[in-house]
């Protein structure tokens, strides 16, 4: 106690002078400091971890996160779903004759569709780390600069999984007899999630450099609706006019959907799985770095 | 070893047209803690961000436990630790689930993550609390879990962003003596507050920052010479009366007599108590009433006066900015 605690005569000092607690806690806090002295103590500092193995962990936090908050799943539950049936039976009459016969032609495309649409909230969980707080925690350790993120978007690849259960199940059900077998289901799948976690570092940008959760869906929307739709997905381009077959051949989408359908469906698959590899490569490269670049310094 | 745990050289951080910080030059000796006094938006968050290699400085130079910040970043990252004024924790986890995170983090097997959180939870008072889900934590408890989370691995310099903002007495206390007890362990602590209270209580040094420059320095009893001793604060009765109680009491204390916004009520810094006394008898013997008198340290708003000439204001773009 200082002597002003004392010599204060009475009252109006601010509520913070007041200390009436402080001989009780003083007496419950004894023991206390001891053990705080002794964990400090008894703290070995271990080997810096790998790479891998932080980023492993933080993808073990996006689980836990599931686990405490189920309720991030029904976005990739519900989503593919619905998905799947609108767009079978809106359009399969129209484009095939059937839905039967557009089946085969639409349930990788679905699949594709689901799934990168999904990607967008990676931007949005990562914008409320950061403002948070818990990523200035992140960021203030001695690890693998981008294993957050890195972490982050692996745990997000346990929800494109399930998006992808999901639209294959409701398309097995209406009709869909992949050609390609279980097997040619998986490696898609595989491929289309090697391009999800590359198109995951757009959104990782763009939380770096917006403000809001919803500038970040606003922007990301606005960059799928191309991606997504002026794509080979629903139909096949060669219907479509010079300008939009021209944007439809370099979309990287189409060629990731090429590549999907004809491992689902085992047809040949062409140069698109190499264009399709190459576009995630260079996604990482451009905007991992741009990520990287930001995250030292992010507003 | 280096000798001093920071040392800074015209550290400088603009946001748009706001210097949020200006130009701070800072030699901290190692071991006890270090107050950073100002008010909100001073810059206080934004200098000791830097420190912490959270952001990168737009001028100047820094160094923390001998380690550049700018070219060894990683060096500072793996001996200091921050516990930032929001919640440095992950709410959606449990308590354990966050302190085996880091645990893990800094690279504790599985089982060692887990037997350091209990070790932590336990020494923190959490132990019943460490399954239930951060945010469902009190104040206090959250507070308590963000500095044990900071101490998974033992810092040898710790970041603390008021860590008793927005606390209750009891819950404030407590936090105090956990720094105490780090403090007296050896860890070296900088400490950002609004509050002088906390920082005479806890702080060796104190620097005084405001609008992004530091503009005093000292232990906390150089900083209080410099506004008196003590502050008297006086309410009279009746408003008429204020004019002659001033008169009476500038007589008496010897000080000048400052009236503020509440037309009953007149503050003055004391450097002699024995005269209170004395002055207030006078008032009593003029049939002066008063409502209401108490005699405190000079509060954070009279330090500011007597240093920068203007009260504390609440800048609220750095919270924005950074």
């Amino acid at each position: 106690m200082t002597d002003d605690a004392t010599t204060d005569v009475t009252t109006q000092t601010p509520p913070s002078a007041a200390s009436p607690t402080g001989a009780s806690s003083g007496a419950a806090s004894a023991p206390q400091a001891q053990a705080i002295a002794s964990a400090l103590a008894s703290a070995t500092k271990p080997k810096p971890p790998s790479a891998v193995s932080t980023s492993m962990t933080f993808g073990w936090r996006a689980l836990l996160k599931i686990k405490h908050v189920p309720e991030q799943l029904f976005d990739v539950t519900l989503f593919p779903i619905i998905m799947t049936l609108l767009f079978t039976y809106l359009f399969g009459g129209a484009i095939a004759g059937s839905v039967n016969e557009y089946i085969a032609y639409i349930a990788p495309g679905v699949l594709v569709q689901s799934v990168l649409f999904i990607t967008m909230y990676t931007g949005t969980t990562l914008r409320t780390d950061i403002d948070k707080g818990v990523f200035d925690r992140f960021r203030s350790l001695p690890i693998w600069r981008p294993s957050p993120l890195v972490g982050m978007l692996l745990g997000d690849a346990v929800r494109f999984v399930v998006a992808a259960i999901m639209t294959s199940l409701v398309c097995l059900l209406i009709g869909w007899r992949p050609e390609g077998g279980f097997i040619g289901v998986v490696l898609g799948t595989l491929l289309l999630l090697v391009f999800a976690f590359s198109l995951g570092w757009i959104w990782t940008f763009l939380s770096l450099i917006l403000r809001t959760p919803g500038a970040i869906m606003g922007v990301a929307s606005f960059v799928l609706m191309p991606l997504l739709f002026g794509s080979n997905i629903f139909v096949d381009p060669s219907t479509m006019p010079g300008w939009l077959q021209a944007w439809v051949n370099v979309n990287p989408v189409s060629d990731l959907v090429t590549a999907v359908r004809a491992l689902m469906n085992g047809t040949e698959l062409g140069s698109e799985l190499v264009t399709t590899l190459l576009w995630s490569a260079g996604l990482v490269a451009v905007f991992g770095s741009l990520t990287m670049w930001k995250y030292r310094d992010p507003r | 070893m280096a000798e001093l745990a920071i040392e800074t050289h015209g550290l400088t951080k603009v946001y748009g047209d706001t210097r949020a910080v200006d130009g701070i030059d800072l030699s901290i000796t190692r071991g006890g803690v270090h107050g950073f006094l100002g008010p909100n938006g001073a810059g206080k968050t934004t200098a000791i961000r830097m420190l912490a290699t959270l952001i990168r400085p737009d001028a100047g130079s820094a160094t923390v436990l001998g380690y550049d910040i700018a070219k060894h970043a990683d060096e500072v990252r793996s001996r200091v630790s921050l516990t930032g004024q929001f919640a440095s924790v992950d709410e959606d986890l449990t308590g354990k689930e966050n302190l085996r995170l880091l645990g893990k983090l800094y690279g504790y097997t599985g089982p060692g993550a887990s037997k350091r959180a209990d070790e932590l939870l336990e020494a923190f008072g959490l132990a019943e609390a460490g399954d239930r889900q951060v945010k469902k934590y009190s104040g206090g408890m959250r507070r308590r879990i963000d500095i044990a989370a900071s101490i998974v691995v033992t810092p040898e310099l710790l970041f603390l962003d008021e860590p008793t903002t927005g606390l209750d007495p009891r819950a404030r206390n407590e936090v105090w003596d956990i720094i105490r007890a780090m403090v007296s362990f050896g860890t070296t602590v900088m400490l950002t507050t609004q509050y002088l209270d906390e920082a005479d209580q806890l702080a060796d040094r104190i620097s005084v920052i405001d609008t992004g420059k530091i503009i005093a320095e000292g232990t906390s009893s150089e900083l209080k010479a410099s506004v008196g001793a003590a502050s008297l604060q006086v309410r009279v009765m009746r408003r008429d009366d204020r004019d002659a109680a001033r008169d009476l009491l500038t007589r008496e204390l010897g000080v000048d007599v400052t009236t503020t916004n509440d037309p009953q009520a007149l503050t003055a810094a004391i450097d002699d108590r024995a005269r209170v006394t004395r002055a207030l008898t006078a008032l009593e013997e003029s049939g002066l009433e008063l409502a209401q008198f108490s005699l405190g340290q000079p509060s954070l708003d009279e330090v500011f006066l007597a240093l920068t000439g203007h009260a504390a204001e609440a800048a609220d773009n750095e919270e924005a900015a950074a």
